[in-house]
Formats: C-alpha cells, structure tokens, sequence
C-alpha cells in the first residue's frame, strides 16, 4: 500500500450532508463557499446545540439552583473541558470563554499590559498579522510607553526567523504572532519562535484561528503562554471564542473587566474576586454560544485531525497546481508549511472585479486586505482574492473556481 | 460627461436588451474604461472615499452657472463602471437637483442597486453620501 492508501479518509458527501446551508444555490447556481478562513458554515449538531438550550432547558447559569439553570450550567461548563482537551491545556481554569479572539487579544494586552509593560519595553509581533494581533498592542503599547517592532516577511510568504532573532532582546516582553496566516496561509514555526522568546524571558501570545480549524494545537507541546481562537472560523457560533493562558500568569494579571460572576465577594468598599477561569469572565456570558462550541468541537473531534489534515492538504495542493496554470495568475505567499489558505491577485483585473464576478457564478471567496493591510503593503499590492478551504470543500470546489476564473479573464483579459 | 457618449436613460433602455449578467457588466465596465482616469495628483487623501475591498475617489467642481459635475475613479473595473453611472447621474445638476435624485431607484431599475446598500464595502455607498454632501454645502 502506498502511504496514501492508509492515510485516514474523509468522506466529503458525508460531511457536506451535515452543513445545511451547502444545499443553497446563490445566482441560481450552487454554492461553492470558499471563505472559511473568514468565518465556517455550521453543521446542523451545532445549530441543534444552540436551538435545544432554548427549547428545552435555557435559563442563566452559575446562579440558579433550581434545575434548568444547573443543566445550562452543566452543559456550558463541559464546554469547558472539551476545549481544555481540545487544545491540550492542563486544567480548564486556564482556558477562559472570551467573545472572540480578538477579545481574547485584547484581554491579554489589558488585564497582562497595563500591569506589567513598562515604559522601554518592547512588543514583538509580525508583518502578517491581523489587524486584532496589532491593534490592541498598539493601544497598551501608547499607553505604557513600549515599543512595538515587527518580524519582516519574506518573498514566499514566510516570516524571516533571522531577523526575528535579532530584534529579541532584554527589552522584549511580549512576542505576538500567528500560528497561520489569515491572508496567505503560511504556518509559522510557533514552537520555535515561543522558545526563542522564552529564553530572553520574554512571554507568548499565539494567535490560533487559522489553526484551530485545521490542525491539532497542543498549548503545553508549544509551551506558549497565551492562546487565543474564535469558535466560529471552527464551525461553532460567532460571539464565542477562548483565550487560553498559563494558570501562573492568569493568577497574577488583574481583572478586567469587573461585573457579576467574577467577583467572590462585593461590598461597597471592596471586592475581592473570583477564582479562575470566572474572575475573567464578567457579566452573563454566551450562554448558547458556549454550547454550541462545545457541539463544534465534539464534532471536528469526530471526524478527526488526521483525516481533516490529509484531506484540506490535498485540496489545498491541487489548488495550488491548478490555480498556478490560470492566465495571469500570480500566488501571494508560496512557503513550503502552508494550510488551506490560497491568495492570489490577477494581472488584468482588481481583486473587486474578480470577487465580483465569481459571486456572479455563485462562488463566494474574500477580496480584499483580509484585515492585514501590514501584509498587503509588505507585498505592494492593494489586496488578494483569498480562497480558503474548510472540511466540506473538495476538489470540485475548485475545479468551479478554475472555470470562474477563466470567465474573470474572458471579461478582463 | 462627454467623453461617456451617453446619458442614463439610454443606459437604461440598454439594459433593457441585456438579459445576461454577464453583459451587464461588460457594459458597465465598457462605461468604466471610458471614464478619464484621474491625474495621480487628483488621487488624495481629501479626494478619496475609502472602502474595504476597492477605492473610490471622486473631485467635484462648481461652474459659474451654479452646476455641479463631479469626476471620479476607483482601483477596480466594475466599481469604475459604477462611479460612470453615479457621474451620469448626478453631474451637470444644480445641488437642489441632485439632493431631489433618487440614486438608489435608478440603479435598481439597472439592477444594480445592491451595490449601494450601506453596508457593500466598495466605496460607491460613501461615494453617494459625499456627492449629496456637497450638493447640500452649495445648496445653502
């Protein structure tokens, strides 16, 4: 048998018949969606997971003792351990529910920034990260009085681990990235670039929503400090999301935001918190989102990582092999590790136009900066198309992308 | 809008024989192509209207007679095609005339008016508010 043979399968037909909305036709013609790494379609146990809590046993949680509201709880807070098994984490007081990465991001750069950055310091992130690995650090970074520097990006879409090691320093505090790329797709070396970090003292923060869709992350084989992803590019719900962190860290930052559920005690004089993971999550959270999560990851876990990876793999190297043959077509970002992301920009035709046009055809891809005008500028151009690829895509996908493209270039070529 | 050799009216009656997306927007990106580009001196920061996926830059100008005309360009082909039509629509109008157009109904007799929702991230929905904002400073 070749290796191929026994590599795990993925039965697409399958997976497509749990995503309900993979049966619409857009334009009259059927839907070929290929914008997961923006946001993932659900599949019908996690539209179920949310729609069962209001039907059959909603109420708010970590308060009632009457019987719904211990169910919510009880459902809300598995959740909990699914994600801590889920990225490897020790203890599910590390893994707190956030509405998103990006809250998660600036939860750390608040509640970790404010207490400990000092005036001098320095903030380590990328030239290809999203606006939400920049923004928050820039806000903390003003405010402090630190300094943030960024790791230059090479041709092929990688980062320049070189230069990287040159700007780390005594002064470095935080060193921020992504595990993948949002606009190319590139998988960074984290493992590398955490310890790196760890050994001029300076701490982690692993922006994960490229890769928690697509690959097993295990925080403690990383080592890194922070952790963050939004369930919804994981085909959960929106408005969820995790950050994780080391229970020794989460223990010293402050709170953050103050509120109900993460305070043990209050008196007008003072409040003294809750424990982990509550003291950082105020207020009623998503209740329905957290279960749902919950759903989504239970269902990636079933159809497993192996089989998962194989199968984008394969639809993200035939994309790439044919894409490459399309007339005028030039590949943004060609680094050897790489995951189910795929930019491109066209010589006759606007990233707009091209978009336009193949939604015309009823397929949905990105065009644009992707939220990381950094990388768009490091590459000079105005943005890409961006095809990316989740689970329920196959190779016919795109093969309609190819035949949409030669229409882009009958119209503008 | 010489150089378009053509007025809203008979774009509409064309489409009107264009049954296909397709040629749709060949035809608005015919109009786009005729649009003048803009002098890269023309292209600032005052001039441009800023959208997530495409830019849009539009330069209005007042002549004695009291008539505004704009001219416009984007860094996409079809969002040109669509500043040709908002130019056709709206230039050569005094201000009271313009802020008694209905863009959008023009365009949705084209079919096009999904294009100016709000929320569309080409530009072309700021486009309208900044002509109508100038048409309402010269209206005064």
């Amino acid at each position: 048998m070749s290796q191929l043979d026994t590599l795990p399968k993925l039965d697409v037909a399958a997976i497509r018949a749990d995503f309900p909305i993979l049966q619409e036709t857009v334009h009259g013609k059927p839907l070929v969606f290929l914008d997961s790494a923006a946001s993932a379609q659900k599949p019908e146990c996690v539209i179920k997971a949310e729609v069962d809590l209001y039907h059959h046993y909603y109420a708010n949680i970590h308060r009632g003792v009457y019987k719904f509201s211990q169910d919510a709880t009880e459902a809300y807070e598995n959740t909990r351990e699914t994600v801590r098994a889920f990225i490897g984490a020790r203890s599910t007081r590390e893994c707190l529910f956030v509405r998103g990465a990006t809250e998660g991001i600036n939860l750390v750069a608040q509640a970790w920034g404010r207490a400990f950055l000092k005036e001098g310091d320095e903030i380590i992130l990328s030239e290809m990260e999203h606006h939400s690995n920049i923004v928050p650090w820039q806000m903390v970074a003003e405010e402090k009085g630190a300094t943030i520097k960024a790791i230059p990006v090479l041709d092929d879409g990688s980062l320049d681990m070189e230069a990287y090691k040159s700007l780390l320093s005594d002064r470095t505090k935080m060193v921020a990235v992504a595990h993948v790329s949002n606009s190319i797709g590139t998988i960074n070396p984290v493992k590398d670039i955490i310890k790196m970090a760890h050994d001029v003292g300076a701490l982690t923060l692993i922006d994960g929503c490229q890769a928690a869709p697509h690959f097993q992350i295990d925080v403690r084989d990383l080592d890194a400090d922070f952790y963050a992803f939004s369930a919804h590019k994981a085909y959960g719900p929106t408005g969820i999301g995790v950050i994780y962190g080391k229970e020794d860290l989460l223990d010293k930052m402050p709170p953050w935001q103050g509120g109900g559920d993460m305070i043990s005690t209050v008196s007008i004089e003072k409040t003294t918190y809750n424990d982990l993971p509550h003291k950082f999550e105020a207020g009623t959270p998503n209740i329905a989102g957290g279960i749902a999560m919950g759903a989504a990851i239970s269902y990636i876990n079933s159809v497993g990582f192996d089989a998962i990876e194989a199968h984008e793999k394969a639809i993200t190297d035939y994309a790439m092999a044919v894409l490459g043959r399309v007339n005028s077509l030039r590949l943004i970002g060609t680094a050897k590790d790489r995951c189910s992301v795929i930019s491109f920009v066209m010589d006759h035709a606007h990233p707009h136009d091209i978009g336009t046009i193949l939604d015309r055809q009823g397929i949905a891809v990105r065009a644009g900066h992707h939220c990381a005008q950094p990388m768009m500028d490091r590459f000079d151009i105005p943005g890409t198309v961006r095809a990316s690829f989740g689970i329920y895509n196959s190779t016919d996908d795109v093969d309609r992308l190819v035949e949409g493209l030669q229409k882009v270039v009958d119209i503008f070529g | 809008m010489d150089y378009l050799d053509t007025t809203i009216d008979d774009v509409i009656d064309t489409f009107e024989f264009l049954d296909d997306w397709e040629d749709k927007y060949r035809f608005i990106i015919d109009l786009g192509r005729k649009l003048p580009p803009l002098d890269a001196s023309e292209m600032t920061e005052e001039t441009r209207v800023r959208g997530c996926q495409s830019q849009v830059w539009l330069v209005p100008e007042l002549d004695d007679a009291g008539t505004l005309s704009f001219r416009g360009d984007s860094d996409a082909h079809i969002v040109k095609g669509l500043v040709a039509l908002m130019l056709l629509i709206h230039s050569g109008k005094t201000p009271k005339q313009i802020l008694d157009t209905d863009a959008k109904a023009i365009l949705g007799q084209l079919d096009l008016s999904a294009h100016l929702s709000p929320m569309r991230a080409n530009g072309l929905f700021s486009m309208l508010e900044r002509i109508r904002t100038v048409a309402a400073e010269h209206a005064a």
